[in-house]
């Protein structure tokens, strides 16, 4: 009965604080009118997320939002550095293959949402089979190290968080 | 405001600033689609973070309210700028790219952007896990 009504409790949640955020301010008619929203658009929306997804650890959420931002701040930096300063012949623009070890399909999405938000990469297809991700490095001198990175940094917190 | 409020959002405007210009002047100077596709992801990270931020701090020291819409702008960008960018990246990987430049998949199925319609039948209906 209640998961006929609240298919997706964390999307209810989520679209409730967002609505919170889009007026800017809390009262008793924001909050019934959020929740109507986080009642009815899960309801609708119902068919195209077919598993509910689950999180195991969500304190490791801010962990991952953290290395993320730093990881943008840095990576934004040594991009700048390349458009500014390298030459065009000298830049070393490689595709990559990232093996994945993640299997749902909303960690996978995440992941290569991360990938083209840190600046330098962008994820640019997946493997028919689901097992691997093509990214496109603007610089990449050491291939290995980049694939290394997105492993270590991203794919390992959210297999954590996800899986 | 304060003089020194005025300088920290003076800061991060200006930070976001030159990151715009940076992304935008990548645009004009890189080579080719692919790599041209990297500029436009530095503009929205720092380059549009920066003026929110800023925009959020001039509100706090202004009214002293704490503003949300900002915050909300950053979540949309964060959903939708990667999914534009993997358009333009898979439309180029159809059109532009020189398919045996491209990495190699690591499995026996190619890219998905590689395959056919008639070979994915294939593929799955000989039972091979599509996720």
């Amino acid at each position: 009965m209640m998961s006929r009504i609240l298919p997706h409790p964390l999307l209810t949640l989520l679209l409730v604080v967002v609505w919170q955020m889009l007026v800017n301010y809390i009262s008793l008619g924001t909050l019934v009118f959020g929740l109507i929203l986080g009642i009815i658009i899960p309801l609708v929306t119902a068919p195209y997320w077919p598993d509910r997804a689950r999180l195991k650890s969500p304190a490791m959420i801010v962990e991952f939002l953290l290395v993320v931002l730093w990881d943008i701040v840095v990576a934004n930096l040594v991009v700048a550095r390349t458009i500014l300063f390298t030459r065009n012949k000298d830049m070393r623009p490689t595709w990559i293959t990232v093996p994945l070890d993640l299997k749902t399909p909303e960690a996978i999405t995440v992941l290569a949402g991360t990938i083209t938000m840190t600046p330098g990469t962008v994820s640019s297809d997946i493997s028919a089979d689901g097992r691997s991700l093509l990214v496109h490095c603007l610089d990449a001198p050491d291939p290995d190290a980049v694939r290394n990175d997105i492993k270590q940094r991203y794919e390992r917190r959210l297999k954590e968080i996800f899986e | 405001m304060e003089i020194w409020q005025e300088i920290i959002v003076a800061a991060f405007l200006v930070i976001a600033g030159i990151f715009g210009i940076v992304g935008s002047y990548g645009l004009i100077k890189l080579p080719d689609p692919m790599t041209r596709l990297h500029a436009p992801t530095k503009a929205t990270t720092l380059g549009v973070g920066g003026a929110l931020i800023a925009s959020m701090l001039y509100f706090v020291f202004t009214t002293g309210f704490f503003s949300f819409h900002e915050l909300m702008i950053t979540l949309f960008l964060f959903i939708t700028a990667p999914i534009t960018a993997h358009f333009i990246a898979k439309a180029n990987l159809h059109t532009n790219v020189d398919r045996s430049q491209v990495s190699p998949t690591g499995s026996e199925r190619p890219w998905a952007g590689f395959e056919s319609d008639a070979a994915r039948e294939i593929a799955e209906s000989r039972g091979a896990p599509d996720k």
